[in-house]
């Protein structure tokens, strides 16, 4: 039984990992029902069309081939795909899981050929034709919003999707007595998420029990059946929706896609099973996108680089159909828009805007990233107008530990924080100082040396449900079995962040077992209790707490079972080691077993005991979480070639508790790597006509190994008060706090040729072509 | 139309009939049932689907089954021996160096291909070695480190397998 008091802390190694580094692990396309068909989508070659006929005759014909469904087939009978945003006066156009007489981006579903096997359905798919009268398209988001711009929904007077605005304090005031006001517009380019598995759906339906299982790779299966069962009409209890093994989601699979529905639907209306797995070149078009805002930014700000006010306005492409959260992302770049800074008056205006385009939604961060970069870049504006060091200013703007909790006026509260703590530890392990000094050496000799800061406060562990679209809540399930072995179940199902290890340590520090003891069960409606999923650097947080307030009440029965067997007072009895005492008199004691044994045996009880060991908490968080941190970026930029070369990468990082060092680094690396993606190679181009240019892997560069330095993490610790485990969430904040540091780093590095801002991403011919300019000048 | 093929996969003979434009990998998990074996991008640009052919990382996305007739392939389910893991998935396992799992076994199997060529990669030759599989949760950093671990352990003197 239990050999370690202290689990929590430990870099302990995964219990998921055995299956998935021996290729015994199970993902959606590796499961197979017997006699399940293959599905494959015919999709829009056009921005946007008119559907005018479709002739699938060939394609029925065709060998092997099962049916032929088109959106008119299915008109009426699945409902639309759902969207959870909710803002005032929002427009929300019909979103068909099969598009029904137009089409409004490249890559919208017009028809699907389910047939014997996946190469015999994709021959079809050829056969099918098309008859598209092809409708002016418009993919600039502020040409969009121009008086006479091509609507992408006929139905609404223009492109203006729905309309935000914030104000607090007196910003007008504070511009008005400002010393300097700093301007920039920051352009966060749309992104493509790229989990490693793309998305994949398998259903079937046993006709008998009525009982439709789906297997679909999504971050939301709870969410998912409630959806599911909406939009097929099905009694809820009659869906049970399966995630298996995940490969990978950063919110791309935090969502409902029509396909997810009409596979399910294809599976019911056919007798049969079928599955469906989506093409890297379906997943860059149909999956969501992420990112793609624009910020007009305004600073007002003090002689002495105090920031006294924040003016932006947002404009947000959320592509032509709503997901699931598409509007309600830029929300969150409005809510954390001060970031680690006490600024005290703030406006802003968020513009979302229809394109015909791929909707984007939740990805990594999901308004966060663009939060942190505007503002950490205008600091390094600030400190470049008022020639202070970038330290200095962000010293000068943050909020002091005693500040905590700090009401922010965009109307959150941050929960705990000492930011200069992590910026002088990461200044220190950089060599600050020093890296100045070679910095201005190396600017003689013509060498191009930048350091770039990114302080960062992010919004974690979501989240009080009245701040979020369809609850923030979580539930855990912990089932003490008859052997002593122990199950949990969470409804924060995950995709590769290692719950099933990080919460058998709690565990097993709560009850004293071994985690070898304990199994986390997640992903199985049938199995879990109503969930709502892993996003938003919750599961934790979150789910985690729910799971351990169900300790609590368990220990508590144990207790009380261990008092009546032993005939002491359970306020006198102590639980560790695998087994449970009497506190000052440890000989007398019972074994975990023995006591757990008796709560099912049930032979003598405790009055009003109820017999069996299970515990289920829905845990509703009273508030987010705000893990932060400081992340400094060392560059060359090569003077020949504008190559950037990262030389170091610190990043100190502030996540509250921590359960699993390992874990954690694990986030950060991946979260950093996502981020410096961002910064200099990722970039989703449409052109004017509407057509994904960097629609495949071929054109659209996510980092590689040789891309990335080594990393350095390190970390302090303050607390959340938020929850009992202290626990913050650190899921996003690599993404969220990298970006700015690599272009701060970047800009800093070109300041001699009076460089002030370059777009992302900083590839090499942008950065070539200043360091041309600067030499001509 | 069937075109008849041999081929060893993990030590076991296998003959049979294939279509010519059947993709090697969807042999391998459609037919041999092999699903460790991943595909993630259908253009050999991401790795998920490296297995080893002859003994060299290749990306079973765009070969044809028929092409590899007469090889000797190995896939993850066939990387441990006797029931012991190979000393790049106790490197893996061990340092982390996975998250969803997704690229795990083409990246396992490229790290393999690597030591066997080369047992003392230095962090710089060990992230160009793995530059042609991508993995979107790591960031790397555990990746490299899981891979330096194997070399040591599988160094001469260092713990044998």
């Amino acid at each position: 039984m239990a050999t370690k008091t202290r689990w929590v802390g430990q870099r302990m190694k995964r219990k998921e990992d055995p299956r998935l580094i021996q290729g015994l692990a199970h993902y959606v396309d590796d499961l197979a029902q017997p006699g399940q068909l293959y599905a494959a989508f015919l999709r829009s070659p056009y921005a946007h069309a008119r559907l005018r006929k479709i002739d699938r005759s060939a394609a029925e014909r065709a060998p092997g081939v099962v049916a032929v469904v088109v959106g008119e087939d299915v008109r009426g009978i699945l409902g639309m795909v759902p969207t959870a945003s909710a803002l005032p006066e929002l427009k929300v156009p019909p979103h068909p899981p099969l598009a029904i007489e137009e089409v409004n981006h490249v890559g919208e579903p017009v028809a699907v050929v389910v047939a014997e096997d996946r190469y015999r359905a994709r021959d079809a798919v050829d056969l099918i034709e098309v008859d598209y009268e092809p409708l002016p398209a418009v993919t600039d988001p502020e040409k969009a919003l121009e008086k006479n711009s091509p609507r992408v929904h006929a139905q609404f007077k223009d492109n203006q999707a729905c309309l935000w605005k914030v104000e607090a304090g007196f910003p007008d005031k504070a511009f008005a007595k400002a010393a300097h006001v700093v301007r920039q517009r920051f352009v966060n380019q749309r992104l493509i998420p790229v989990a490693m598995e793309p998305r994949g759906v398998l259903a079937s339906y046993d006709a008998g029990a009525e009982q439709l299982t789906v297997w679909s790779s999504t971050q939301i299966p709870h969410l998912l059946r409630t959806q599911i069962a909406a939009m097929l009409n099905v009694p809820e209890m009659r869906v049970r929706v399966i995630a298996p093994e995940v490969g990978g989601g950063f919110g791309s699979k935090l969502n409902v896609y029509g396909e997810e529905a009409l596979i399910a639907h294809l599976a019911m209306k056919l007798g049969r099973p079928v599955k469906w797995i989506e093409t890297r070149r379906e997943n860059f078009l149909a999956t969501i996108h992420g990112r793609d805002q624009i910020n007009d930014v305004e600073a007002a700000v003090a002689k002495d680089g105090r920031i006294l006010a924040l003016k932006v306005r947002l404009v947000a492409d959320l592509g032509a159909y709503h997901q699931l959260l598409t509007a309600v992302i830029p929300t969150l770049t409005g809510l954390l828009l001060l970031g680690c800074y006490k600024i005290p008056a703030v406006k802003i205006e968020y513009v979302g805007v229809f394109t015909n385009k791929m909707a984007t939604d939740a990805y990594r961060g999901a308004g966060r990233p663009e939060a942190t970069f505007l503002i950490e870049r205008m600091v390094d504006l600030v400190a470049m107008e008022l020639a202070m060091d970038p330290a200095d200013v962000r010293r000068k703007n943050f909020p002091r530990p005693k500040d905590f909790p700090y009401s922010t006026p965009t109307g959150v509260i941050y929960d705990s924080g000492s930011y200069e703590a992590t910026l002088k530890k990461a200044l220190e392990q950089v060599g600050y100082a020093k890296l100045r000094e070679e910095q201005k050496r190396l600017w003689k000799q013509g060498r191009y040396l930048g350091i770039g800061l990114s302080t960062y406060v992010e919004i974690c562990a979501m989240g009080p449900s009245s701040a979020m679209p369809a609850g923030g809540w979580e539930s855990g399930t912990v089932r003490i079995e008859p052997t002593g072995k122990l199950t949990v179940l969470t409804g924060a199902s995950p995709h590769g962040q290692g719950q099933e290890t990080s919460f058998a340590q709690v565990v097993a520090d709560e009850l004293g077992v071994s985690p070898e003891d304990v199994i986390v069960t997640h992903g199985d409606t049938q199995a879990v209790p109503y969930g709502i999923g892993t996003f938003g650097s919750r599961a934790t947080a979150v789910g985690g707490t729910a799971m351990y307030l169900s300790l609590q009440k368990l220990k508590q029965k144990l207790a009380r079972m261990a008092g009546h067997l032993l005939k002491t007072d359970p306020k006198r009895i102590e639980i560790g080691e695998g087994k449970l005492s009497v506190k000052g008199n440890p000989k007398k004691s019972k074994t975990f077993l023995e006591v757990v044994q008796a709560a099912y045996m049930a032979k003598t009880l405790p009055v009003g005991f109820e017999p069996g060991l299970e515990a289920t908490t829905f845990f509703e968080p009273s508030n987010f979480t705000f893990p932060f941190g400081a992340h400094v970026c060392v560059v060359e930029v090569d003077a020949e070639t504008g190559d950037v070369r990262l030389r170091r990468y610190v990043a100190v990082d502030d996540c509250g508790n921590v359960i699993n060092p390992l874990l954690v680094d694990g986030q950060v690396h991946g979260g950093i790597v996502q981020s410096l993606g961002q910064a200099l190679l990722e970039e989703a181009v449409y052109d004017e006509n509407g057509q994904l240019v960097t629609g495949e892997l071929m054109d659209y560069a996510i980092p590689r190994a040789a891309d990335v330095p080594h990393l350095e993490t390190a970390r302090t610790v303050t607390p959340s008060p938020v929850n009992p485990m202290g626990v913050k969430g650190v899921g996003e904040a690599g993404t969220i706090a990298a970006t700015p540091a690599i272009v701060n780093a970047v800009v800093d590095a070109l300041r001699p040729l009076g460089v002030r801002d370059i777009q992302m991403p900083l590839k090499r011919e942008r950065i070539w072509e200043i360091l041309q300019a600067g030499k001509r000048a | 139309m069937g075109v008849r093929i041999s081929l060893k996969v993990n030590g076991r003979a296998h003959t049979s009939e294939v279509e010519p434009r059947l993709l090697l990998v969807h042999f391998l998990r459609d037919t041999l049932g092999l699903t460790g074996t991943h595909i993630g991008c259908e253009t050999s640009l991401c790795g998920a689907c490296t297995v080893l052919l002859d003994g060299k990382a290749v990306k079973a996305c765009t070969l044809l089954a028929v092409q590899a007739d007469g090889a000797d392939l190995t896939t993850i389910e066939g990387l441990a021996r006797d029931g012991k893991l190979h000393p790049v998935q106790e490197g893996f396992w061990e340092e982390h160096g996975l998250q969803c799992g997704y690229c795990t076994p083409g990246m396992i199997l490229a790290g393999a291909a690597l030591l066997a060529g080369n047992p003392d990669p230095g962090e710089a030759e060990i992230r160009r070695a793995i530059a042609g599989n991508l993995c979107r949760c790591t960031g790397y950093q555990h990746i490299v480190n899981a891979i330096q671990s194997a070399a040591r352990k599988m160094k001469p003197g260092g713990r044998k397998r």
